[in-house]
């Protein structure tokens, strides 16, 4: 079986998917990217779709999941580059994608997670006190 | 109606994961063949992709045929799906939105449905399931 290869941007973990999923590689990359989410201490993912010439109910569950285990897991995650025809035909066959994040492309998809984790920062340098360096010791915590 | 002549057949069996995807292929390759519309391709794939893998997993394993008709006015693909599984006792419920005994969306067979053009499907308890689904052209 082959495994879709998940990429450490920063702090966003990058999943382009170039293959034809089978049922079995979509589980595993969920399970992939639940652990690199907890062992990079990710804050963000992008799931690159535009190479997917469909969305089943199977893969879109797998988007829906992926979706609620990061949140869970204090990540966020956004879907880019679906098809035209994948999006109509998604509707069609009354699929939902509840609580999925969508944007158009990468570089939108990275636009909505950069600004969820600079809302996160401010908020956390307003709740320290001064001279506390949050932010590196979440680094320090999760080496990459 | 005039007669239905088969331009092309193509059997696969389904007993995994990776015939499932072999399915999707063979649908979408015959769908661009038969000119349908990219929208069109997809909603017909993405409808042997979900009967393809209920063959699997509710059917225990079977076999597609996809094949390429013509009706005498139009193009079309048509895609059966046949297994001998333990079959569906209560059709009308099994084609509800959200019906799963399986932990799925309960979307694939009333969806498969909705995205295609025919949909007929033949079901005995003990005996097996053949569903087939058929796209036109425009
Ligand atoms: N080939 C089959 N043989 C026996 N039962 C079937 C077959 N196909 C479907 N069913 C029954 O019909 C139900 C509904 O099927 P459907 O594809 O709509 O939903 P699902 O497979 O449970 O979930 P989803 O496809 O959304 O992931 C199934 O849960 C199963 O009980
Ligand atoms: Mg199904």
């Amino acid at each position: 079986m082959e495994r879709v290869p998940i990429l450490k941007i920063g702090r966003v973990l990058l999943v382009s998917v170039q293959i034809d999923l089978q049922d079995q590689t979509a589980l595993a990359l969920q399970e992939d990217l639940s652990e690199r989410i907890v062992s990079t201490g990710a804050r963000g993912v992008l799931i690159e779709i535009s190479a997917l010439e469909i969305v089943d109910s199977f893969i879109g569950r797998m988007l829906s999941t992926i979706a609620s285990i990061s949140r869970v897991l204090d990540a966020e995650t956004v879907v880019v580059g679906m098809r035209p025809a994948v999006a109509i035909t998604l509707v069609e066959l009354g699929l939902s994608l509840g609580g999925v994040r969508t944007a158009l492309n990468v570089e939108k998809g990275l636009e909505i997670l950069d600004r969820d984790m600079t809302v996160e920062d401010d908020n956390v340098i307003e709740d320290e006190p001064a001279g506390s360096a949050a932010g590196s010791v979440t680094e320090a915590r999760w080496p990459n | 109606m005039a007669e239905l002549s088969v331009l092309g057949t193509d059997e696969v069996p389904i007993h995994t994961d990776a015939d499932v995807v072999r399915v999707r292929q063979l649908v979408r390759a015959a769908a661009v063949a038969a000119k349908l519309s990219l929208v069109d391709q997809t909603k017909i794939v993405t409808a042997a992709s979900e009967l393809a893998r209920n063959t699997l997993i509710y059917g225990g394993g079977g076999q597609a045929v996809v094949e390429t008709v013509n009706d005498g006015r139009r193009r079309g693909i048509r895609a059966l799906f046949r297994d001998e599984g333990p079959g569906i006792a209560d059709v009308d419920l099994a084609l509800t939105d959200g019906y799963t005994t399986g932990g799925g969306l309960g979307l694939g067979l009333s969806g498969a449905r909705r995205l295609c053009d025919e949909f007929e499907l033949d079901s005995a308890v003990g005996a097996g399931t053949c569903i087939q689904v058929t796209k036109w052209t425009r």
